[in-house]
């Protein structure tokens, strides 16, 4: 008799305790989601594809790289900013240019143009890159990455920038 | 595995007796009666936690300064997954949390749970009541929209009115000059840096309190006293529940207004405060001239000051709740007061007025010439990456067929000068034109409707360079073009009808050729003004 009611007695504690877990489960499930969607999607923004005047197809000499500066607007958070951006242009024959973003792949340094070995060099772990923007040597991972870029008037458009699959 | 989780235990338990700890706090004995009406306070502290973490999360994408909060706020609510929700979570649970508190003291009053030897315990409770109102009233501002803004404007001009204290209560609040940048941080500064840790120690406070002399038994209890777990935590845990419930169904079904950037200048807009300030406000109005500060500060006074007395006033023995017939009497008629004042504060706010859909131009051939013109200054100084026109464009600034309607040339081409002058924090730059072109500009935008923008904004561009020429030139100084201009040439109105495109641009070029005897000045126009002029002139009604 006493057994019966101390097991049943038992039975309703376990039962209480599982849906105390259950419940705050449930609560912190329906917090946590809505926090971690918030904290880990990217915003709504659509890309800004635009193409940008970054200066004149006829002032490249073929085959030398030039670095030509342009401003690019850029979605910052509620913000559209204005920022100064540059790109490593190449004309590789006429009427064909090629644009490099201004960042080794390594970890980002600025890299410059080796005017006598002829190759892109960057000076924090010293990669190389060759005309193409392919590593000739050193630690970079893949080849430089590029903008889309053509041409328009005599005038170099430069679009969105591509990250480059190969080494 | 059983052995290895004993065995992490006992190390924990004996470096920190964390499990004693629980335990104690697990198994406090609590009286038999112990039930249901003691759930409030759990659902408070509860609430309370739901609010940091999701006012945590906003922070995260918040500028806390007028203009920028603004923009950003309406980033979270636009751009990111979960931003609605988050947000709803927080503006809800605000006034949840007010409800919960209000709740709980009406229990603890109503049981006469205050008496000796629990006055501190109440006390605490009253200062913690005053927090979470302070708590609405400097979240309020933070959207920094119209209604965020007035009403803060009405609050601390309250402020301002309190006897003895009003003028420092100003300059604390930094609205002795209206409402800016420093109030703004000011407020800011209470609502994150200074009231949360104030609410924790103090619900700290309340707590061990509440520990130390125990939950309150009704006044005759017998019965053998029972442990808080697991059937007053299993009861406070599913009071919790319900109350997140319909904190989320509010979060998720209820949207919570976003209004228009903070304008100061916006004579429109009827200030209102928060649903649970609306009796207060509704207090006011019995309360004119000299007798204001009655309404506004005396008697909330005295009500808080009441609220602390309580436990003193009332220093009877304890009896059972259903015997206690004047608290009953007191909380019902505090109940009613409140919801009749609340009722007749809403009864009388005026609805926003909605701009009405105004007839107004339906298509640019019915603009003057300075109205088209201003729409290519509009487009020259690139507003629309900024201001949308029904749809278009983007959405930094306000869209504008909803608004120019309610301003005048005058503030448009102040604002136009210096956009913060009038709208503090926002961040449009200055448009560079001089008088007569931001004039063109307002008169285009005064004639802006919802309606209409698409139509106005598909004037081709040849006629709007038309227009800016025919402007810059001053034709209007003798000619007239739907109704707008001086009539000492004949109007223009319809005169692709009456002539030729060679005959305008010859009679441009040699006016006395063709109408002898004219006081029209020659013009030599370049190439592309001619045309542009011509193309605008054919092309009228
Ligand atoms: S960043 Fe360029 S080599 Fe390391």
């Amino acid at each position: 008799m006493l057994q019966a009611t101390e097991e049943k007695a038992s039975g309703r504690r376990a039962l209480l305790v599982s849906a105390i877990y259950g419940v705050w489960g449930l609560v912190a499930a329906a917090l946590g989601a809505p926090a971690a969607v918030y904290l880990l999607f990217p915003p709504r923004t659509k890309k800004v594809e635009e193409w940008i005047e970054a200066g004149r197809a006829d002032s490249l000499r073929l085959r030398v790289p030039e670095e030509l500066v342009f401003r690019r607007n850029r979605v910052d958070g509620w913000k559209v900013t204005s920022d100064k951006t540059s790109a490593w242009v190449v004309k590789m024959a006429p009427g064909h240019v090629v644009a490099f973003a201004p960042q080794c792949t390594h970890l980002g340094c600025a890299y410059h143009w080796d005017e006598q070995k002829q190759q892109f060099l960057c000076p924090c772990h010293t990669s190389t890159f060759s005309l193409d923007g392919s590593v000739t040597s050193g630690p970079a991972p893949r080849a430089l990455d590029r903008f889309e870029s053509r041409i328009a008037d005599g005038k170099i458009l430069i679009g969105a920038v591509r990250r480059s699959g190969h080494a | 595995m059983p052995e290895m989780k004993r065995r992490i235990g006992d190390w924990l338990e004996h470096r920190t007796g964390i499990e004693t700890a629980v335990r104690n706090f697990l198994y406090e004995e609590i009286p038999a009666s112990s039930g249901w009406h003691q759930v409030f306070g759990s659902i408070a502290l509860f609430l309370f936690l739901v609010q940091a973490f999701t006012g945590i999360l906003l922070a995260f994408n918040y500028a806390p300064t007028p203009g920028e909060a603004y923009n950003s706020l309406k980033y979270i609510v636009t751009e990111l997954t979960g931003g609605v929700m988050v947000r709803g979570l927080h503006h809800w649970g605000a006034s949840m949390m007010i409800v919960v508190v209000v709740l709980h003291m009406a229990q603890v009053f109503l049981y006469g749970a205050y008496k000796k030897p629990r006055e501190a315990t109440w006390g605490v409770g009253v200062v913690l009541l005053l927090l979470t109102l302070a708590y609405g009233l400097t979240g309020y501002l933070l959207p920094w929209d119209n209604r965020a803004y007035w009403g803060t404007v009405v609050a601390t001009e309250i402020a301002a009115k309190a006897p003895l204290v009003g003028p420092y209560l100003q300059r604390l609040t930094a609205s002795e000059n209206g409402i800016g940048v420093v109030t703004f941080a000011r407020f800011y500064a209470l609502h994150v840096l200074l009231l949360p840790p104030a609410t924790m120690i103090l619900i700290a406070i309340h707590v061990y309190l509440v520990r130390k002399h125990g939950v309150a038994p009704a006044p005759d209890e017998k019965a053998p006293r029972k442990r808080f777990f697991p059937e007053q935590v299993f009861r406070d845990t599913m009071a919790i529940f319900c109350a997140f419930v319909i904190l989320f169904a509010l979060a998720v079904a209820v949207r919570v207004p976003l209004g228009r950037l903070a304008d100061p200048t916006d004579s429109s807009f009827v200030p209102r405060p928060d649903w649970y300030f609306l009796f207060l406000f509704q207090i006011l109005k019995f309360f004119d001239g000299p007798l204001e500060v009655f309404g506004s500060v005396v008697l909330p006074a005295v009500a808080v000051l009441l609220l602390f007395l309580v436990p003193f006033l009332d220093r009877t023995p304890a009896v059972r709740v259903t015997r206690r017939t004047f608290a009953m009497s007191v909380v019902g008629v505090g109940a009613l007061g409140w919801a009749g004042l609340t009722v007749a504060a809403i009864a009388t706010t005026p609805k926003q007025v909605e701009v009405a859909e105004a007839g107004g131009p339906q298509d640019w051939q019915q603009l003057s010439p300075e109205e088209l013109a201003g729409i290519g200054y509009f487009r020259r100084e690139n507003c629309a990456s900024c201001h949308s026109l029904a749809g278009g464009g983007s959405s930094i600034g306000p869209n504008l067929t909803a608004t120019s309607i309610r301003k005048s040339a005058a503030w448009m081409i102040e604002h136009f000068k210096n956009p913060a002058h009038l709208v503090p924090g926002t961040s449009m730059p200055p448009i560079q034109l001089n008088d007569s072109q931001l004039n063109a500009l307002a008169a285009f935008l005064l004639k802006l409707n919802p309606s209409n923008a698409a139509a106005l904004q598909s004037a081709p561009e040849v006629v709007v360079d038309g227009a800016m020429i025919y402007q810059s030139r001053r034709c209007g100084a003798c000619h007239q073009i739907n109704g707008v201009g001086m009539k000492l040439g004949p109007p223009l109105d319809g005169l692709g009808k009456r002539r030729t495109r060679e005959w305008v641009i010859e009679h441009f070029l040699d006016p006395q050729k063709l109408s002898p005897g004219t006081i029209m000045p020659p013009y030599r126009f370049n190439n592309r003004e001619m045309d542009h002029i011509t193309s605008y002139l054919m092309m009228l009604k």
